[in-house]
């Protein structure tokens, strides 16, 4: 199970899953489940473009998660948010049924881009993987301050000069970013569940946003490893185990959140969630 | 003239039957798409349409396994879903979103070891691409009562609802005072949406359905803010963009690379996408759009 071409899986899939746990601690913050659903799938049509005209795959998946990211963002500008992001969607989904019906491409491979695939990583996916990881990473660290003030806080963070419609923006590139380089792996219709299963966990057990933002990595590197080793002794699809994994860390944070809300009642004067946030 | 139309519609149009299927059935989901996508844009459930459409992708590949006709695994799977969903509360608006993501999350995964099952124990390899991308043309015409009936039970839903659904959409705290029992309402009506997105994710593909849900109805609510209106629009939006892609698929027969005619998906969606744009720069100059857009946002 670790030997061989595993090793390259246990490696990228760790990275993965330490970025979607950062990027979806905010996608669950700011409430934009959404988006973290809508550009893996849009950017599946990227891959299937891309095996078309016969460049890397990563490359059409970056280019179409980012245009999806701009695009919702112009949209959203004009629209309510949730019309947007559904049409922007089904745009992209619309290429990809077209490019889809050009290629000659197998009915498996397609399945393993949108259901994952745990033994089809290669040596050379990993550089570019841990580097687009990397980017997402520090970006995040970049802009944590504002994209923490105006994701718990909007009308502060406008009072303070942090311009919503831009670290808004910045946000969707970074999440394009995570879902292009996580999809190969977790497939398109399931790295938003390793997005926002485990984050929406560590929220509810934490209100500490660095805390809960490590538990939201330790959960998620723990779903993928799991959902990696049962995958791989059971040979069953790789997504239906984290999909299953997110149900579940969700509902243990509903528990968790039940439970504290008992236990403040009992205690005097609790300060309130978004008080403790935004005076760290 | 007699060229022209030769030209834009091939010869054997109207009398291919699994076209009059397909213009029969993509009528009957558009005008159900654009009744009720006009109360899930309005009430801001895009993501909830979006997500039973594709979560009907478990039933249609759950039925391709027991090997009943996908229409009740479509919708059976839809129904369960927006159930599921209600019961963990997507009614409240906080955290609305990703109860929607999680209950799609774990579907889409029981989705996935379906599919697995179904095209590694029946070698049924174009059975993913089929269930998620769907097929017009290769509607079973014995399916028709059957979508005759799910759509009218999804129609009846919303003409039964339709003053309380109507408020309460608009307002939540104005239904409530006015006595609207804003839960059951709101319950009915998601089911009113897995009824119409199971219809249309049999039609034009469990994903593309969205397009038909919200586009048309978003579209509607641009030109004109009277709810009436805003149904007829959308409905006629939804049939113009299925009739016309249905034609252009059926012409792109002999259209490059592979002439095997390109997916009618593509084009319903790009139609819908470019009748949008159209929209917004008509409603732009027009005070109506204004107004509906205002009575739109309100309802969130």
């Amino acid at each position: 199970m670790f030997s061989g071409f595993m090793t390259n899986t246990w490696i990228v899939a760790s990275i993965v899953a330490v970025v979607a746990g950062v990027v979806g601690f905010f996608v669950v913050l700011r409430g934009s489940a959404f988006v973290a659903d809508a550009l893996p799938t849009g950017a599946f049509a990227g891959a299937a473009g891309a095996s078309l005209i016969g460049v890397n795959t990563l490359i059409g998946l970056g280019v179409f998660s980012l245009l999806g990211a701009l695009g919702i963002g112009w949209l959203g500008r004009r629209a309510r948010h949730d019309v947007a992001v559904a049409l922007a969607l089904v745009v992209m989904l619309g290429l990809g049924a077209l490019f889809l019906s050009f290629t000659v491409e197998y009915a498996p491979e397609i399945f393993s881009l949108l259901f994952g695939e745990v033994l089809g990583i290669s040596v050379n996916e990993i550089a570019p993987v841990a580097a687009l990881g990397a980017v997402c990473i520090v970006a995040i660290m970049v802009m944590y301050r504002p994209l923490m003030l105006s994701s718990v806080m909007p009308e502060l963070a406008e009072a303070r000069g942090v311009r919503a419609y831009r670290i808004e923006m910045a946000f969707l590139v970074v999440l394009a970013l995570a879902t292009s380089m996580a999809l190969p792996v977790v497939g398109a219709l399931l790295i938003f569940s390793l997005m926002i299963g485990p984050p929406a966990f560590a929220r509810a057990v934490t209100d500490r946003p660095l805390v809960a933002m490590g538990l939201s990595v330790v959960v998620a590197l723990a779903t993928v490893w799991i959902a990696i080793a049962v995958s791989y002794h059971t040979d069953w699809p790789v997504g239906f185990f984290v999909g299953t994994a997110a149900a579940v860390w969700y509902a243990a944070g509903r528990a968790a959140t039940a439970l504290r809300r008992t236990r403040v009642i009992r205690q005097p004067v609790p300060p309130s969630p978004a008080a403790v946030q935004a005076s760290r | 003239m007699g060229h022209l139309l030769r030209a834009i519609v091939e010869p054997g149009f109207f009398g291919s039957a699994p076209v009059q299927v397909a213009l029969l059935a993509g009528g009957v989901v558009a005008v159900v798409s654009g009744i009720v996508g006009t109360f899930t844009v309005m009430r801001g459930q895009s993501y909830a349409g979006h997500a039973l459409g594709d979560l009907s992708v478990t039933g249609g590949s759950a039925s391709f396994l027991a090997g009943i006709s996908p229409l009740w695994g479509f919708a059976g799977a839809s129904v369960l879903a927006a159930a599921v969903m209600d019961m963990i509360g997507i009614q409240r608006p906080r955290g609305r979103d990703l109860a929607i993501g999680i209950v799609r999350g774990a579907g889409l995964g029981l989705a996935a070891l379906f599919l697995f099952w179904d095209t590694t124990r029946t070698s049924t390899t174009g059975a993913p691409i089929t269930i998620l991308f769907g097929s017009i043309f290769t509607i079973d015409s014995s399916l028709i009562p059957a979508i005759a009936v799910f759509s009218l039970a999804a129609v009846g839903i919303v003409a039964a609802l339709y003053r309380p659904l109507l408020l309460s959409s608009v307002s939540t705290d104005l239904a409530v005072v006015r006595g609207v029992p804003v839960r059951i309402v709101g319950t009915l009506c998601l089911v009113a949406i897995a009824l119409a997105v199971s219809l249309s994710a049999l039609t034009i593909g469990a994903i593309l359905s969205t397009a038909l849900l919200v586009g048309p109805a978003a579209t509607a609510l641009r030109l004109t803010s009277r709810p009436g209106l805003v149904m007829l629009w959308s409905s006629l939006i939804g049939i113009a963009a299925t009739w016309l892609g249905v034609l252009l698929a059926y012409d792109s027969y002999y259209w490059p690379p592979h002439r095997q005619g390109w997916p009618v998906s593509f084009f319903v969606v790009v139609l819908i996408f470019v009748f949008y744009l159209l929209a917004q720069v008509v409603g732009q100059n027009t005070r109506n759009s204004r107004n509906g857009e205002r009575a739109c946002s309100r309802a969130s």
